[in-house]
Protein backbone atom coordinates (compact mmCIF):
# COMPACT_ATOMS: atom_id res chain seq x y z
CA UNK A 1 0.00 0.00 0.00
CA UNK A 2 1.49 3.27 -1.11
CA UNK A 3 0.24 6.70 -0.05
CA UNK A 4 -1.19 9.06 -2.65
CA UNK A 5 1.44 11.39 -4.08
CA UNK A 6 2.38 14.46 -2.06
CA UNK A 7 5.02 17.12 -1.92
CA UNK A 8 7.57 16.70 0.88
CA UNK A 9 9.03 19.64 2.76
CA UNK A 10 11.52 19.13 5.60
CA UNK A 11 11.50 21.80 8.27
CA UNK A 12 14.66 22.48 10.25
CA UNK A 13 13.02 24.67 12.85
CA UNK A 14 9.60 25.39 14.32
CA UNK A 15 9.47 28.72 12.45
CA UNK A 16 10.24 27.03 9.14
CA UNK A 17 7.52 24.45 9.80
CA UNK A 18 4.92 27.09 10.62
CA UNK A 19 5.86 29.13 7.55
CA UNK A 20 5.61 26.05 5.32
CA UNK A 21 2.17 25.09 6.64
CA UNK A 22 0.94 28.66 6.22
CA UNK A 23 2.25 28.71 2.66
CA UNK A 24 0.64 25.43 1.61
CA UNK A 25 -2.70 25.88 3.35
CA UNK A 26 -5.48 23.45 4.26
CA UNK A 27 -4.21 20.34 2.47
CA UNK A 28 -0.79 20.44 4.09
CA UNK A 29 -0.06 18.39 7.21
CA UNK A 30 2.75 18.13 9.71
CA UNK A 31 4.55 14.78 9.78
CA UNK A 32 6.13 13.93 13.14
CA UNK A 33 6.83 10.25 13.89
CA UNK A 34 4.35 9.20 11.23
CA UNK A 35 3.03 6.37 13.42
CA UNK A 36 -0.56 7.53 13.04
CA UNK A 37 -0.43 9.59 9.88
CA UNK A 38 1.46 7.20 7.57
CA UNK A 39 -0.84 4.20 8.22
CA UNK A 40 -3.82 6.48 7.42
CA UNK A 41 -2.11 7.71 4.26
CA UNK A 42 -1.31 4.17 3.14
CA UNK A 43 -5.00 3.32 3.48
CA UNK A 44 -5.73 6.60 1.67
CA UNK A 45 -7.90 7.68 4.58
CA UNK A 46 -5.66 10.74 4.68
CA UNK A 47 -4.47 12.35 1.45
CA UNK A 48 -2.52 15.49 2.30
CA UNK A 49 -0.98 17.14 -0.76
CA UNK A 50 1.99 18.49 1.19
CA UNK A 51 3.77 16.93 4.16
CA UNK A 52 5.85 19.21 6.34
CA UNK A 53 8.27 16.87 8.12
CA UNK A 54 8.98 18.23 11.59
CA UNK A 55 10.72 15.14 12.98
CA UNK A 56 14.08 16.86 12.74
CA UNK A 57 13.06 19.98 14.61
CA UNK A 58 15.41 18.98 17.39
CA UNK A 59 14.80 22.16 19.40
CA UNK A 60 11.31 20.79 20.06
CA UNK A 61 12.69 17.58 21.55
CA UNK A 62 13.42 18.18 25.23
CA UNK A 63 12.24 17.47 28.75
CA UNK A 64 13.10 20.27 31.17
CA UNK A 65 12.35 21.39 34.70
CA UNK A 66 10.53 24.71 34.34
CA UNK A 67 10.15 25.43 38.04
CA UNK A 68 6.51 24.80 38.82
CA UNK A 69 6.05 22.28 35.99
CA UNK A 70 7.89 19.97 33.62
CA UNK A 71 8.03 21.10 29.99
CA UNK A 72 8.09 18.44 27.27
CA UNK A 73 8.88 19.43 23.68
CA UNK A 74 6.17 18.19 21.30
CA UNK A 75 8.69 16.33 19.13
CA UNK A 76 10.00 14.26 22.04
CA UNK A 77 9.70 10.61 21.10
CA UNK A 78 7.80 8.12 23.25
CA UNK A 79 11.10 6.32 23.89
CA UNK A 80 12.71 9.47 25.28
CA UNK A 81 9.66 10.18 27.46
CA UNK A 82 9.69 6.57 28.68
CA UNK A 83 13.37 6.66 29.68
CA UNK A 84 13.58 10.21 31.06
CA UNK A 85 15.01 10.25 34.58
CA UNK A 86 13.65 13.77 35.11
CA UNK A 87 10.12 12.60 34.33
CA UNK A 88 10.58 9.47 36.43
CA UNK A 89 11.28 11.71 39.41
CA UNK A 90 8.95 14.60 38.75
CA UNK A 91 5.99 13.14 36.85
CA UNK A 92 6.50 9.40 36.72
CA UNK A 93 3.02 8.72 35.40
CA UNK A 94 3.84 10.23 32.00
CA UNK A 95 6.97 8.09 31.59
CA UNK A 96 5.15 4.93 32.63
CA UNK A 97 2.25 5.54 30.27
CA UNK A 98 4.62 6.30 27.37
CA UNK A 99 6.27 2.92 28.01
CA UNK A 100 2.93 1.23 27.23
CA UNK A 101 2.40 2.87 23.84
CA UNK A 102 2.57 0.35 20.98
CA UNK A 103 5.88 -1.48 20.73
CA UNK A 104 9.59 -0.59 20.66
CA UNK A 105 9.52 0.25 16.96
CA UNK A 106 6.55 2.58 17.44
CA UNK A 107 8.14 4.25 20.46
CA UNK A 108 11.36 4.86 18.53
CA UNK A 109 9.46 7.03 16.02
CA UNK A 110 6.20 8.27 17.58
CA UNK A 111 6.15 11.53 19.50
CA UNK A 112 4.13 12.84 22.44
CA UNK A 113 3.03 15.81 20.35
CA UNK A 114 1.80 13.52 17.59
CA UNK A 115 -0.23 11.50 20.11
CA UNK A 116 -1.81 14.70 21.39
CA UNK A 117 -2.43 16.30 17.98
CA UNK A 118 -3.92 13.10 16.57
CA UNK A 119 -6.57 13.34 19.30
CA UNK A 120 -7.52 9.66 19.50
CA UNK A 121 -9.57 8.72 22.57
CA UNK A 122 -8.03 5.24 22.33
CA UNK A 123 -4.50 6.64 22.77
CA UNK A 124 -2.78 6.30 26.10
CA UNK A 125 -0.94 9.57 26.64
CA UNK A 126 -3.90 11.91 26.03
CA UNK A 127 -5.86 10.32 28.90
CA UNK A 128 -2.88 10.76 31.22
CA UNK A 129 -2.49 14.38 30.13
CA UNK A 130 -6.19 15.09 30.67
CA UNK A 131 -5.98 13.54 34.14
CA UNK A 132 -2.96 15.72 34.93
CA UNK A 133 -4.71 18.81 33.56
CA UNK A 134 -1.68 19.40 31.32
CA UNK A 135 -1.30 22.59 29.31
CA UNK A 136 -0.49 22.58 25.59
CA UNK A 137 1.39 25.35 23.82
CA UNK A 138 0.25 26.01 20.22
CA UNK A 139 2.14 28.28 17.85
CA UNK A 140 1.23 29.76 14.48
CA UNK A 141 2.35 32.69 12.37
CA UNK A 142 0.07 34.94 14.39
CA UNK A 143 1.54 34.01 17.76
CA UNK A 144 1.38 31.54 20.59
CA UNK A 145 -1.49 30.42 22.81
CA UNK A 146 -1.91 27.91 25.60
CA UNK A 147 -4.88 25.62 26.18
CA UNK A 148 -5.80 23.13 28.89
CA UNK A 149 -5.93 19.45 27.95
CA UNK A 150 -9.65 19.04 28.64
CA UNK A 151 -10.51 21.99 26.37
CA UNK A 152 -8.14 20.73 23.68
CA UNK A 153 -9.85 17.41 22.90
CA UNK A 154 -13.16 18.40 21.33
CA UNK A 155 -14.54 15.28 19.61
CA UNK A 156 -13.79 12.08 17.73
CA UNK A 157 -10.28 12.68 16.32
CA UNK A 158 -11.01 16.38 16.72
CA UNK A 159 -8.97 18.91 18.64
CA UNK A 160 -8.79 22.66 19.12
CA UNK A 161 -5.64 22.76 16.98
CA UNK A 162 -6.03 24.98 13.92
CA UNK A 163 -4.63 23.70 10.63
CA UNK A 164 -1.83 26.29 10.68
CA UNK A 165 -0.86 25.65 14.31
CA UNK A 166 2.09 23.64 15.53
CA UNK A 167 1.88 22.05 18.96
CA UNK A 168 5.24 22.97 20.49
CA UNK A 169 5.14 22.03 24.15
CA UNK A 170 3.28 19.95 26.73
CA UNK A 171 3.40 21.18 30.34
CA UNK A 172 2.70 18.73 33.13
CA UNK A 173 2.54 19.33 36.88
CA UNK A 174 5.18 17.94 39.22
CA UNK A 175 3.11 14.97 40.28
CA UNK A 176 6.13 13.14 41.67
CA UNK A 177 7.75 9.73 41.40
CA UNK A 178 4.91 7.70 42.95
CA UNK A 179 1.18 7.61 43.57
CA UNK A 180 0.33 6.68 40.00
CA UNK A 181 -0.70 3.62 38.04
CA UNK A 182 -1.81 2.77 34.52
CA UNK A 183 -4.07 -0.18 33.81
CA UNK A 184 -4.21 -0.92 30.11
CA UNK A 185 -6.54 -3.72 29.09
CA UNK A 186 -6.03 -5.34 25.72
CA UNK A 187 -6.05 -8.81 24.30
CA UNK A 188 -3.00 -8.74 22.06
CA UNK A 189 0.51 -7.43 22.56
CA UNK A 190 1.21 -3.96 21.13
CA UNK A 191 -2.51 -3.18 20.77
CA UNK A 192 -4.43 -0.08 21.71
CA UNK A 193 -6.33 -0.28 24.99
CA UNK A 194 -9.84 -1.71 24.84
CA UNK A 195 -10.17 0.42 27.97
CA UNK A 196 -7.44 2.04 30.03
CA UNK A 197 -7.43 3.75 33.41
CA UNK A 198 -4.69 6.04 34.57
CA UNK A 199 -4.37 7.39 38.10
CA UNK A 200 -2.03 10.14 39.25
CA UNK A 201 -1.70 12.09 42.48
CA UNK A 202 -1.47 15.87 42.15
CA UNK A 203 -1.17 18.00 45.29
CA UNK A 204 -2.36 15.07 47.39
CA UNK A 205 -5.54 14.48 45.35
CA UNK A 206 -6.21 11.52 43.07
CA UNK A 207 -6.75 12.23 39.38
CA UNK A 208 -8.31 9.61 37.14
CA UNK A 209 -8.13 9.48 33.33
CA UNK A 210 -9.93 7.05 31.01
CA UNK A 211 -8.76 5.67 27.67
CA UNK A 212 -11.34 4.67 25.05
CA UNK A 213 -14.45 5.43 27.08
CA UNK A 214 -15.89 8.08 24.78
CA UNK A 215 -15.17 10.35 21.83
CA UNK A 216 -12.33 12.04 23.66
CA UNK A 217 -9.90 11.10 26.42
CA UNK A 218 -11.82 11.61 29.65
CA UNK A 219 -11.40 12.44 33.28
CA UNK A 220 -13.48 10.35 35.69
CA UNK A 221 -14.63 13.34 37.71
CA UNK A 222 -17.29 11.38 39.63
CA UNK A 223 -14.59 9.04 40.95
CA UNK A 224 -12.35 11.93 41.90
CA UNK A 225 -15.20 13.68 43.72
CA UNK A 226 -16.20 10.52 45.56
CA UNK A 227 -12.63 9.98 46.75
CA UNK A 228 -12.32 13.60 47.82
CA UNK A 229 -15.44 13.26 49.95
CA UNK A 230 -14.02 10.21 51.70
CA UNK A 231 -15.47 7.25 49.75
CA UNK A 232 -13.53 3.99 49.76
CA UNK A 233 -11.67 3.00 46.60
CA UNK A 234 -14.15 0.20 45.93
CA UNK A 235 -17.12 2.54 46.22
CA UNK A 236 -15.56 5.41 44.28
CA UNK A 237 -14.60 3.11 41.40
CA UNK A 238 -18.24 2.14 40.92
CA UNK A 239 -18.86 5.54 39.32
CA UNK A 240 -15.97 5.17 36.83
CA UNK A 241 -18.28 4.88 33.82
CA UNK A 242 -20.75 7.56 34.93
CA UNK A 243 -21.54 9.93 32.09
CA UNK A 244 -19.34 7.99 29.63
CA UNK A 245 -20.58 7.03 26.19
CA UNK A 246 -18.04 4.40 25.22
CA UNK A 247 -17.80 3.03 21.71
CA UNK A 248 -18.93 -0.44 20.80
CA UNK A 249 -16.77 -2.45 18.38
CA UNK A 250 -15.38 -5.91 17.65
CA UNK A 251 -13.51 -5.91 20.94
CA UNK A 252 -16.16 -4.87 23.39
CA UNK A 253 -19.76 -3.81 23.88
CA UNK A 254 -20.75 -0.67 25.76
CA UNK A 255 -21.63 -2.70 28.86
CA UNK A 256 -18.33 -4.56 28.81
CA UNK A 257 -16.39 -1.30 28.49
CA UNK A 258 -18.33 0.17 31.43
CA UNK A 259 -17.49 -2.91 33.47
CA UNK A 260 -13.83 -2.69 32.48
CA UNK A 261 -13.70 0.99 33.45
CA UNK A 262 -14.98 0.22 36.95
CA UNK A 263 -12.59 -2.69 37.45
CA UNK A 264 -9.54 -0.96 35.97
CA UNK A 265 -10.11 2.26 37.92
CA UNK A 266 -10.35 0.25 41.12
CA UNK A 267 -7.15 -1.63 40.31
CA UNK A 268 -5.32 1.56 39.35
CA UNK A 269 -6.44 3.30 42.55
CA UNK A 270 -5.41 0.32 44.68
CA UNK A 271 -2.03 0.09 43.00
CA UNK A 272 -1.40 3.81 43.39
CA UNK A 273 -2.59 4.12 46.99
CA UNK B 1 13.67 14.02 -4.65
CA UNK B 2 17.32 13.08 -4.14
CA UNK B 3 18.12 11.15 -0.99
CA UNK B 4 21.34 9.73 0.35
CA UNK B 5 21.29 7.08 3.01
CA UNK B 6 24.05 4.96 4.46
CA UNK B 7 22.74 1.43 4.04
CA UNK B 8 24.73 -1.29 5.79
CA UNK B 9 27.67 1.09 5.90
CA UNK B 10 27.69 1.92 2.16
CA UNK B 11 26.53 5.24 0.72
CA UNK B 12 23.40 4.97 -1.43
CA UNK B 13 22.05 7.82 -3.51
CA UNK B 14 18.74 7.68 -5.33
CA UNK B 15 16.10 9.88 -6.82
CA UNK B 16 12.79 8.77 -5.28
CA UNK B 17 9.20 9.91 -5.08
CA UNK B 18 8.48 11.40 -1.64
CA UNK B 19 5.84 8.72 -1.03
CA UNK B 20 8.37 5.88 -1.38
CA UNK B 21 8.30 3.79 1.77
CA UNK B 22 11.62 2.85 3.30
CA UNK B 23 10.93 -0.85 2.81
CA UNK B 24 10.13 -0.32 -0.85
CA UNK B 25 13.28 1.75 -1.23
CA UNK B 26 15.43 -0.93 0.38
CA UNK B 27 13.94 -3.75 -1.67
CA UNK B 28 13.46 -2.04 -5.03
CA UNK B 29 16.07 0.72 -5.23
CA UNK B 30 18.82 -0.89 -3.17
CA UNK B 31 17.97 -4.46 -4.22
CA UNK B 32 18.07 -5.65 -0.63
CA UNK B 33 15.19 -8.10 -0.48
CA UNK B 34 16.04 -9.60 2.92
CA UNK B 35 13.62 -7.15 4.52
CA UNK B 36 10.09 -8.53 4.15
CA UNK B 37 6.65 -6.97 4.01
CA UNK B 38 4.20 -8.99 6.08
CA UNK B 39 1.10 -7.04 7.05
CA UNK B 40 1.90 -3.69 5.42
CA UNK B 41 -0.15 -2.13 8.24
CA UNK B 42 2.50 -1.45 10.89
CA UNK B 43 1.55 -4.48 12.97
CA UNK B 44 3.75 -7.49 12.26
CA UNK B 45 7.32 -6.20 12.38
CA UNK B 46 8.51 -8.34 9.43
CA UNK B 47 9.85 -5.13 7.86
CA UNK B 48 11.93 -4.13 10.91
CA UNK B 49 15.30 -2.55 10.18
CA UNK B 50 17.59 -0.38 12.28
CA UNK B 51 17.53 3.36 11.65
CA UNK B 52 20.33 5.15 13.48
CA UNK B 53 20.80 1.89 15.40
CA UNK B 54 17.18 1.70 16.60
CA UNK B 55 14.48 -0.70 15.42
CA UNK B 56 11.80 0.82 13.17
CA UNK B 57 9.06 -0.60 10.95
CA UNK B 58 10.23 0.26 7.45
CA UNK B 59 6.71 -0.07 6.01
CA UNK B 60 5.70 2.88 8.18
CA UNK B 61 8.54 5.23 7.40
CA UNK B 62 9.27 7.20 4.27
CA UNK B 63 12.62 6.78 2.58
CA UNK B 64 12.68 10.59 2.67
CA UNK B 65 12.58 10.48 6.47
CA UNK B 66 15.76 8.40 6.48
CA UNK B 67 17.59 10.80 4.18
CA UNK B 68 21.02 11.62 5.61
CA UNK B 69 20.81 8.82 8.18
CA UNK B 70 22.00 5.25 8.45
CA UNK B 71 20.01 2.07 7.99
CA UNK B 72 21.01 -1.50 8.81
CA UNK B 73 19.15 -4.41 7.25
CA UNK B 74 19.51 -8.15 7.76
CA UNK B 75 22.08 -8.18 4.92
CA UNK B 76 24.31 -5.90 6.98
CA UNK B 77 24.66 -8.12 10.04
CA UNK B 78 27.04 -10.92 9.06
CA UNK B 79 30.76 -10.18 8.83
CA UNK B 80 32.41 -9.85 5.40
CA UNK B 81 33.79 -13.39 5.70
CA UNK B 82 30.28 -14.73 6.24
CA UNK B 83 30.52 -15.18 9.99
CA UNK B 84 27.01 -14.77 11.32
CA UNK B 85 26.09 -12.01 13.75
CA UNK B 86 25.65 -13.48 17.27
CA UNK B 87 21.86 -13.04 17.04
CA UNK B 88 21.75 -14.80 13.66
CA UNK B 89 23.93 -17.58 15.03
CA UNK B 90 21.67 -17.94 18.06
CA UNK B 91 18.54 -18.20 15.86
CA UNK B 92 20.36 -20.94 13.93
CA UNK B 93 21.50 -22.77 17.06
CA UNK B 94 18.16 -22.56 18.86
CA UNK B 95 16.03 -23.23 15.81
CA UNK B 96 14.41 -19.81 16.17
CA UNK B 97 12.59 -20.02 12.85
CA UNK B 98 10.18 -22.20 10.97
CA UNK B 99 9.04 -20.81 7.61
CA UNK B 100 11.43 -17.90 8.10
CA UNK B 101 9.15 -15.12 6.92
CA UNK B 102 9.26 -13.16 10.17
CA UNK B 103 12.92 -13.95 10.79
CA UNK B 104 14.67 -10.95 9.27
CA UNK B 105 12.38 -8.63 11.24
CA UNK B 106 12.72 -10.68 14.41
CA UNK B 107 16.49 -10.69 14.18
CA UNK B 108 16.68 -6.94 13.53
CA UNK B 109 14.24 -6.19 16.36
CA UNK B 110 16.30 -8.43 18.63
CA UNK B 111 19.58 -6.76 17.66
CA UNK B 112 18.08 -3.33 18.38
CA UNK B 113 16.54 -4.55 21.61
CA UNK B 114 19.74 -6.16 22.94
CA UNK B 115 21.61 -2.97 22.18
CA UNK B 116 19.22 -1.17 24.55
CA UNK B 117 18.97 -3.99 27.07
CA UNK B 118 22.04 -6.30 26.90
CA UNK B 119 21.04 -8.40 29.93
CA UNK B 120 17.31 -9.03 29.56
CA UNK B 121 15.05 -11.39 31.46
CA UNK B 122 12.77 -13.70 29.51
CA UNK B 123 9.89 -11.32 30.17
CA UNK B 124 11.96 -8.38 28.89
CA UNK B 125 12.59 -10.29 25.65
CA UNK B 126 8.92 -11.07 25.20
CA UNK B 127 7.98 -7.44 25.75
CA UNK B 128 10.90 -6.19 23.69
CA UNK B 129 9.71 -8.22 20.71
CA UNK B 130 6.00 -7.47 21.10
CA UNK B 131 6.03 -5.56 17.83
CA UNK B 132 6.96 -8.71 15.90
CA UNK B 133 4.52 -11.44 15.01
CA UNK B 134 5.39 -14.97 13.94
CA UNK B 135 2.61 -16.66 12.00
CA UNK B 136 4.28 -20.00 12.67
CA UNK B 137 3.96 -19.04 16.35
CA UNK B 138 7.47 -20.23 17.10
CA UNK B 139 7.91 -17.70 19.88
CA UNK B 140 9.40 -20.11 22.38
CA UNK B 141 12.55 -20.77 20.38
CA UNK B 142 12.80 -17.16 19.26
CA UNK B 143 12.91 -16.04 22.89
CA UNK B 144 15.44 -18.79 23.66
CA UNK B 145 17.58 -17.56 20.79
CA UNK B 146 17.54 -13.95 21.95
CA UNK B 147 18.43 -14.99 25.50
CA UNK B 148 21.25 -17.16 24.15
CA UNK B 149 22.55 -14.27 22.06
CA UNK B 150 22.50 -12.05 25.14
CA UNK B 151 24.55 -14.67 27.01
CA UNK B 152 27.35 -14.38 24.46
CA UNK B 153 27.68 -10.75 25.51
CA UNK B 154 28.74 -9.89 21.96
CA UNK B 155 25.71 -8.02 20.72
CA UNK B 156 25.64 -4.44 19.56
CA UNK B 157 23.50 -2.62 17.03
CA UNK B 158 25.23 -2.79 13.67
CA UNK B 159 25.24 0.85 12.68
CA UNK B 160 25.62 2.58 16.02
C1 LIG C 1 1.55 -0.57 15.55
C2 LIG C 1 1.14 0.66 16.30
C3 LIG C 1 0.67 0.54 17.59
C4 LIG C 1 0.29 1.66 18.31
N1 LIG C 1 -0.16 1.46 19.58
C5 LIG C 1 -0.52 2.55 20.31
C6 LIG C 1 -0.97 2.38 21.66
O1 LIG C 1 -1.03 1.27 22.19
N2 LIG C 1 -1.31 3.49 22.34
C7 LIG C 1 -1.23 4.73 21.80
O2 LIG C 1 -1.53 5.70 22.49
N3 LIG C 1 -0.82 4.93 20.53
C8 LIG C 1 -0.46 3.87 19.77
N4 LIG C 1 -0.01 4.06 18.49
C9 LIG C 1 0.02 5.43 17.94
C10 LIG C 1 1.28 6.14 18.36
O3 LIG C 1 1.14 6.55 19.70
C11 LIG C 1 1.63 7.36 17.52
O4 LIG C 1 2.98 7.58 17.76
C12 LIG C 1 0.99 8.66 17.85
O5 LIG C 1 -0.39 8.47 17.89
C13 LIG C 1 1.30 9.72 16.80
O6 LIG C 1 2.54 10.33 17.00
P1 LIG C 1 3.47 10.61 15.75
O7 LIG C 1 4.59 11.46 16.23
O8 LIG C 1 3.82 9.36 15.10
O9 LIG C 1 2.51 11.53 14.84
P2 LIG C 1 2.20 11.52 13.27
O10 LIG C 1 1.64 10.22 12.85
O11 LIG C 1 3.35 12.06 12.53
O12 LIG C 1 1.04 12.63 13.25
C14 LIG C 1 -0.25 12.36 13.76
C15 LIG C 1 -1.13 13.59 13.53
O13 LIG C 1 -0.73 14.68 14.36
C16 LIG C 1 -0.31 15.80 13.59
N5 LIG C 1 0.86 16.33 14.30
C17 LIG C 1 1.96 15.62 14.70
N6 LIG C 1 2.78 16.39 15.42
C18 LIG C 1 2.21 17.62 15.47
C19 LIG C 1 2.59 18.86 16.08
N7 LIG C 1 3.71 18.96 16.81
N8 LIG C 1 1.77 19.93 15.95
C20 LIG C 1 0.62 19.82 15.21
N9 LIG C 1 0.20 18.69 14.62
C21 LIG C 1 0.99 17.60 14.74
C22 LIG C 1 -0.05 15.28 12.20
O14 LIG C 1 -0.28 16.26 11.22
C23 LIG C 1 -1.06 14.14 12.10
O15 LIG C 1 -2.31 14.64 11.77
C24 LIG C 1 0.39 2.96 17.73
C25 LIG C 1 0.87 3.09 16.44
C26 LIG C 1 1.24 1.97 15.71
C27 LIG C 1 1.74 2.15 14.32
S1 LIG D 1 5.08 -5.15 7.13
FE1 LIG D 1 5.72 -3.50 8.37
S2 LIG D 1 4.87 -4.01 10.26
FE2 LIG D 1 4.09 -5.62 9.00
S1 LIG E 1 8.90 -18.49 11.27
FE1 LIG E 1 7.14 -18.46 10.02
S2 LIG E 1 6.33 -16.52 10.49
FE2 LIG E 1 7.80 -16.76 11.98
Amino acid sequence: MIPAAFEYVRAGSADEAIAAIAEHGEDAKFLAGGMSLLPLMKLRLATPTVLVDVARVRDLSYITDAGDHIAIGALTRHRDVETSTLLAQECGVVASVAAQVGDNQVRHRGTIGGSVAHGDAASDLPAALVALDATFVLRSGSGERTIGASDFFTGFLETALNADELLTEIRVPKAGASGFNFQKFNRRAQDWAIVGAVVATVDGAKRVGLVNMGNTPLRATAVEAALASGASIADAALSAADGCEPPTDLNASVEYREHLARVLVRRALEASA
Amino acid sequence: MKISISVNGGAQEHDVEPRTLLVQYLREDCGLTGTKVGCDTSSCGACTVLFEGESVKSCTMLAAQADGGSVTTIEGLAAADGTLHPVQQAFHDKHGLQCGYCTAGMVMAAVGFLDENPTPSERDVREGLEGNLCRCTGYHNIVEAVLAAAETGAVSGGSK
